[in-house]
């Protein structure tokens, strides 16, 4: 509750200017792949060629003798934990024996100038004794199995319809690749400027690997070209560190476009068997689903990402008879991990392809059919936890439903599919509409620990009233620092706000993922404001602020905001938690695991050439319960961009893999979505308070790209009458 | 071996010993220090790297940094004038057409030149305008917004 009363500009549910955009627009913002320090050298990266090789020796002989060359390191120059991981410790700093995916980092160069060290690295000889690949998820080792079990697991019902649906590899191309500077300091510790979701899981890893207590390895975030779950996991940080401290220079790395396509964790490819029963009139009776990701070779957040598959995998419906299994395994394909959507996505997919599936074996429209099961407010997962807040599914639904019609087209070869290609006009193409919805869990489950840390100051500056607000939370494009401005605005009634560089040196801010940033640290902020304004109420016995006047109980002004904290400056650093989670039953699956639920539901209209296989999608129109919108033009920032990464999955995303080898890893052959690929968005939000978050708020980044994907296959299967049992769908299989 | 070039970047000359191999994208970052212009893919396809070019937008990483010698390049860090912010940079900031901002430069030099070659373009030409370029935060519709709002601005100024 807050006690502001007199409204300050730019808070809480206002779109205020990023501050980061004048810097932004100038080029003057230093985003990781700027830095730059005197003196500094390059590193680079020898990887496997293979997916699978035992390594019988390492020859860095030529490397070393190249001039420029400061140093050549392999496992053996690791100091401290020769592994690190997010959930279990199992990937290599630098191979040790054994290459177990294409792109493992095998050794890292440091020399005085980029070429030279990327010609010295492939100087390095490894003997390579070339093994067996495992790549297909099936024939790997088991990582996680998550069972759920509700109800009978015989149940039978009157309609019953089966399928098996997979999804590709994705990667989330954000386009400022993977990059960064460390800086040997004086105490023997290191300086690491760099381009990250959460900087404290990284100082950690870091640190245990060099060998150094946590307050020898400081991070400060360097300015992120995007993250989408790729930036969760160490790339270079460990590698940089280690010849910075190994050569006593600062070391730059930048991977460029192909080492950044295995510098990374990639969506996990899918396979999903799921068979549905109804009653005759359309209310679910049961669901079996067995779902297979694929790990690749170490586990990252595999764990997590196979309990949200499981979890979420039915779907925003009330089933109460569920059989699921999510399993995840390691293969010798390249580790998978977090990406937008997590593990949401690639369920989502599968029961939005049963409902539709459902929906034409009962003769009902596919929006009637999830009406009749849409899950609301006191349903019971099948984990058997109560979604205690809103849950607008019915809603959402009907919104995206009613929104008019997409327009005819006008004729203009342009808006044709293939465009300005030429190659139709207008024979064989055919419209089709299609719908999507999808849950997802907001912020970290299952127990985990998970909080935020944000520190406060109210000072004054020049006489005025002035804020600071500091946490390590990651500004990755999405407009935290926003938020965080507009919050202190809003909780203390003070205009000028400034948001300090993230770094390690406050408290861990948790990771800019699980759509949970501006609830977590949002929360942090919120709350820290609140302990600086009851310090400073304390100081003077006021009971509230008011337009800048601190006033008693009935209102009278006590003093000047400004004369309070001319007493000296007041600071609060407030660690901050959501409501608690518990793990998973290991046998039943039962357990109030999420904190939060969040719905966005997606209308895909499409045109087809039927004959060429090619599809545009002409309109989007979606609706998203978001709670309480706090910024929102950067809440329709995130439903049009996760809704882009949505439709690129459906239609053209895809990591391409053959025997364990990476086909494509550039961006003429992997496809990410171009304006003329995206249609005009249509976004309706909902603002549905949650009683437990701040301000009633709810996570938007990752909803927008789950159900996008569904919606726009339902559309393309509208449109041609195939089956489309995978994504992305590619033109052959539209005229296969 | 090197070549000595002079480029005209911003309206101001430089000249500078280049290996003809460099690109111009990495003239203007690494030898000129103008880190506005970014570097995203290597295949020309992303155009992160977008300048002008005497003019007209090109992918900075498609040009080799001698054949810029006696021609004009037009930046990110060209664009303010005298510490007014162009039109299109107001536009990418009151729209919310930039969140990561990676995109962005490339973005508003091509958006600039559409706008001087056609003050009132159709949400169409726009689109056409930057096709060749990706953003993968924005779905582009608040660059579409940003940059009919500096349309506006000029329009009506």
């Amino acid at each position: 509750m807050t006690t502001v009363e007199a409204g300050v500009a730019g808070g809480v549910g206002t779109s205020p200017k990023r501050p980061d955009g004048g810097l932004k627009v100038r080029g003057e913002f230093a985003f990781s792949s700027d830095l730059w320090a005197d003196d500094m050298l390059w590193g680079a990266t020898l990887r496997s060629p293979h997916p699978h090789a035992r390594i019988r020796g390492i020859d860095i002989t030529a490397a070393v003798a190249l001039p420029g060359v400061y140093a050549v390191l392999t496992h053996e120059d690791v100091p401290g934990a020769k592994r690190y991981g997010l959930e279990i410790v199992d990937q290599p700093v630098l191979a040790m024996g054994e290459v177990k995916y294409q792109g493992e980092p095998v050794a890292v160069v440091a020399a005085d100038h980029p070429e030279t060290a990327r010609r010295a690295a492939a100087r390095i000889v490894v003997d390579y004794e070339v093994l067996p690949a495992v790549t297909e998820a099936s024939l790997g080792v088991l990582l996680r199995h998550v069972p759920i079990r509700t109800g009978d697991p015989d149940a039978t019902a009157d309609v019953v319809v089966t399928g098996e649906y997979q999804v590709g590899m994705q990667d989330q191309a954000f386009l400022g690749p993977e990059s960064g500077l460390a800086v040997p300091a004086e105490d023997g510790g290191v300086d690491l400027y760099i381009a990250t979701q959460w900087l404290h899981v990284d100082q950690k890893q870091v640190a245990d690997c060099l060998g150094l207590p946590a307050e020898k390895v400081r991070l400060t975030l360097a300015g992120v070209g995007g993250a989408f779950g790729a930036r969760e996991d160490l790339s270079m940080q460990v590698h940089a560190s280690l010849l910075a401290l190994h050569t006593g220079r600062p070391v730059k790395m930048v991977y460029g476009r192909e080492e950044s396509f295995f510098g990374h964790v990639h969506r996990h490819p899918a396979t999903m068997w799921y068979e549905h029963g109804a009653t005759r009139d359309g209310k679910l009776v049961y669901v079996k689903a067995k779902i297979v990701l694929d790990g690749g070779a170490y586990a990252s957040s595999s764990t997590a990402v196979a309990a949200n598959a499981a979890t979420l995998g039915i779907g925003p419906y009330e089933v109460p008879n569920v059989v699921m299994d999510a399993s995840v395994y390691y293969t010798n394909n390249p580790p998978c991990g977090a990406m937008r959507g997590f593990g949401a996505v690639q369920a989502c997919f599968a029961y939005e392809s049963q409902m539709d599936k459902l929906a034409s074996a009962l003769g009902l429209d596919p929006v009637e059919v999830r009406l009749r099961n849409a899950m609301t407010t006191g349903s019971r997962m099948p984990t058997g936890q109560i979604v205690e807040g809103p849950a607008p599914v019915a809603d959402l639904l009907i919104r995206v439903r009613s929104a008019p019609p997409a327009p005819e087209g006008s004729g203009d070869l342009r808006e044709m599919p293939g465009g300005v290609s030429n190659t139709t006009h207008g024979e064989g193409v055919v419209r089709g509409i299609g719908y999507g919805i999808g849950i997802k869990n907001v912020a970290f489950s299952e127990g985990f620990d998970d909080y935020a840390t944000a520190r406060v100051r109210l000072e004054l500056i020049g006489g005025e009233p002035a804020v600071l607000v500091h946490t390590a939370a990651a500004e990755v494009g999405q407009g935290l620092v926003t938020v965080q401005a507009q919050i202190a605005r809003t909780e203390l009634g003070v205009e000028r706000v400034t948001v300090a560089t993230a770094d390690t040196s406050v408290g861990s801010a948790g990771s800019s993922s699980a759509s949970r940033q501006t609830y977590m640290t949002g929360g942090a902020v919120r709350a820290a404001c609140q302990a600086v304004r009851a310090a400073l109420l304390a100081r003077v016995g006021g009971a509230r602020l008011d337009g800048g006047k601190v006033l008693s109980d009935s209102g009278a002004v006590i003093a000047d905001l400004a004369s309070v904290i001319g007493d000296g400056p007041i600071e609060e650093t407030v660690e901050w938690r959501h409501r608690p989670t518990y793990p998973l039953d290991p046998v039943t699956g039962q357990g109030n695991a999420h904190v939060q639920y969040a719905f966005a539901a997606h209308r895909a209209t499409v045109d087809v050439d039927v004959e060429l296989g090619l599809v545009r999608v002409v309109e989007i129109v979606t609706a998203q319960d978001v709670g309480k919108a706090v910024n929102p033009l950067a809440v329709e920032g995130q439903i049009h961009g996760g809704t882009a990464q949505g439709l690129g999955l459906a239609l053209m995303e895809e990591i391409q893999m053959v025997d364990g080898i990476v086909r494509n890893p550039s961006f003429t052959d992997y496809l990410i979505p171009t304006i003329l690929d995206m249609p005009p968005m249509k976004v309706d939000v909902l603002e549905m308070a949650d009683p437990h978050s701040p301000y009633g708020l709810r996570g938007v980044g990752e909803p927008p790209t789950i159900s996008s994907t569904p919606a726009v296959v339902a559309a393309v299967r509208a449109a041609t009458g195939k089956a489309l049992t995978r994504v992305p769908v590619r033109p052959e299989h539209i005229v296969g | 071996m090197t070549t000595r070039i002079t480029v005209t970047v911003n309206g101001e000359e430089h000249t500078a010993e280049v290996e003809p191999r460099t690109l111009l994208v990495h003239f203007l970052r690494d030898q000129l220090g103008l880190t506005g212009t970014h570097w995203g893919c290597d295949t020309s396809n992303c155009g992160v790297c977008t300048v002008t070019l005497d003019g007209t937008p090109v992918k900075s990483c498609t040009v080799l940094a001698v054949m810029a010698h006696n021609h004009s390049v037009g930046t990110v860090e060209g664009l303010e004038r005298d510490g007014k912010l162009d039109p299109v940079q107001q536009g990418f900031v009151e729209c919310h057409g930039l969140q990561c901002g990676f995109c962005t430069p490339g973005m508003m030099l091509t958006a600039r030149w559409l706008l001087d070659n056609n003050p009132d373009p159709s949400e169409t030409e726009i689109r056409e305008a930057i096709s060749g370029q990706s953003c993968r935060c924005t779905g582009y519709e608040n660059i579409v917004r940003s940059v009919q709002w500096a349309a506006r601005q000029e329009v009506t100024r």
